[in-house]
């Protein structure tokens, strides 16, 4: 099986991706990741104001069959979470690069995200 | 020790299941997605490779009589072609597992059983059928087929047409847990009106070389146990080395809410035990419950009473793909296990409300 891995974003080893756009770093988990889970039944996310840190556990993403901690590319300030995905956490299945995002970060320090693999490391990784 | 592989465990593969350890097998966990087979079960149909489970063979002059002395039910109850659920229990009353016996026909003029034990217990429930078997001096063979058969189950609402469809006999006259050997494109199976996903349906216990040819026959959603661990808890039927766990959570059929397969007339070990209990009564007992704030439940966390005291633990959860809700299982003292009851489940450190209610959770056959 394949799975997606589009190269406008960088991947943690865990599976979150990181995708920076105006001094902001949208976050969510990869195609491979949504997969490995299966049906995402719940997510757990920080409030807006919360700080993450760099390979910290932000959140929790559970599937019917597991529960897996979500990690932060980057430390900062969470300026948006995607509520949506409390009522409809499928989209994380659907659209894990789009609609199934978790939430943004304004860093602390942008260049952390030159730390995480690029897209060709990450298929690598799961390959 | 290497894993145990059921007969298809290639062509699921091809099919593009994923694969987890269940009791020593590498069984499909989930085929295309848990929400998806189970709802083709829960509105259509789907079939299970359920090959892990155990197969025990009993015959001879005493095996009525060895098979009432090791399990709670009343064998002598069954003609040929009935099944029956019940438990194995030690001296305590502890269940050691629980299992379906069936009555196959005679063999060389002598009753014969095959029950099935729990995945990973066959060697240790043919090791206990021959010692008591020598210890009390009955004269019964018993052998341990689980690597002869395959076992495969069909569940849900149009599983009896699909089923007519597929064995060469009439098989729709049995009823629940009621069970023959039929014919599925030449191959002689033994099938049974049982399962364990609360639907209508079949299972087939089915010549290990020939497992493809049945398999392959059922044109329905194949399923993982992903699914029919979802399916089962909706239906509140118990998990072994979860519900009841002989080692870590030791229990008897009257906690675990099984006092109907407890037949006290009947001579079997742990018995007395099990008399004693009903007469004093339990101190917990199993409940279902639903989760009111958001979470899912897992195995192994706390439960708490409204003041925050641990008062038990989950032992199975799931979010529901029925329901749509967050629901599990779990032992509380009896003064918590009324429906109604408020109760907590500590969800990663914070206190989620939940609702004691009766199971199971969804109407079941």
């Amino acid at each position: 099986m394949s799975f997606e891995t589009p190269d406008d974003r960088r991947y943690l080893e865990s599976h979150e991706w990181a995708l920076e756009t105006d001094g902001v770093v949208r976050v969510g988990i990869s195609d491979f990741a949504q997969d490995e889970l299966g049906d995402v039944v719940f997510v757990e996310l920080p409030d807006e104001g919360d700080d993450v840190t760099q390979e910290a556990a932000f959140g929790v993403v559970e599937s019917i069959k597991a529960v897996s901690d979500l990690y932060a590319p980057v430390s900062g300030e969470v300026v948006a979470i995607n509520d949506d995905l409390f009522d409809a956490p499928e989209r994380v299945n659907d659209d894990p690069f789009g609609d199934g995002w978790m939430l943004e970060i304004d860093p602390d320090d942008e260049s952390e995200l030159e730390d995480l693999l690029t897209a060709d490391e990450y298929e690598d990784q799961i390959a | 020790m290497p894993l145990q592989t059921p007969p298809l465990r290639g062509l699921h593969d091809e099919r593009g299941a994923k694969f987890t350890e269940f009791g020593g097998w590498d069984m499909p966990v989930e085929f295309d997605s848990i929400r998806e087979e189970h709802v083709a079960v829960r509105e259509a149909a789907g079939i299970f490779d359920v090959s892990h489970m155990g197969e025990i063979h009993v015959t001879g002059p005493d095996a009525t009589t060895l098979l009432q002395r090791l399990t709670s039910n009343d064998v002598t109850q069954l003609e040929v072609g009935d099944s029956q659920y019940a438990t194995i229990t030690d001296e305590e009353g502890i269940i050691v597992d629980d299992t379906i016996v069936y009555r196959l026909p005679d063999e060389d003029g002598e009753e014969t059983y095959l029950f099935v034990p729990n995945a990973g217990n066959d060697e240790a429930m043919h090791e206990r059928w021959v010692d008591h078997r020598n210890e009390w001096d009955l004269e019964a063979t018993v052998d341990n087929r689980t690597d002869e058969y395959a076992m495969f189950a069909v569940q849900g609402p149009e599983a009896a047409n699909l089923v007519g469809d597929a064995v060469e006999e009439s098989i729709l006259d049995l009823r629940r847990f009621e069970a023959r050997y039929v014919t599925i494109d030449g191959v002689e199976c033994w099938a049974a009106r049982t399962g364990y996903t609360g639907e209508d349906g079949f299972e087939f216990i089915v010549p290990w070389g020939e497992a493809e040819t049945v398999w392959s026959t059922f044109d329905c959603q194949p399923c993982g146990l992903g699914a029919r661990d979802t399916l089962r808890i909706e239906a509140g039927y118990l998990l072994a080395g979860q519900d009841f766990d002989y080692e870590s959570d030791p229990r008897n059929p009257y906690e675990a809410g099984l006092g109907f397969t407890v037949k006290l007339d009947t001579e079997f070990v742990g018995r007395d035990a099990l008399e004693q209990a009903r007469e004093e009564g339990v101190e917990e007992k199993l409940v279902g419950f639903r989760l009111i704030d958001r979470g899912v439940p897992r195995h192994g966390y706390d439960i708490t009473n409204t003041d925050g005291l641990v008062v038990g633990s989950v032992t199975s959860g799931t979010m529901s793909p029925t329901l749509e809700a967050s629901i599990g299982m779990g032992y509380v003292p009896v003064e918590y296990a009324e429906p109604g009851t408020t109760l907590q489940v500590v969800v990663r450190g914070q206190s989620k409300k939940a609702r004691v209610e009766t199971t199971p959770f969804v109407d079941t056959v």
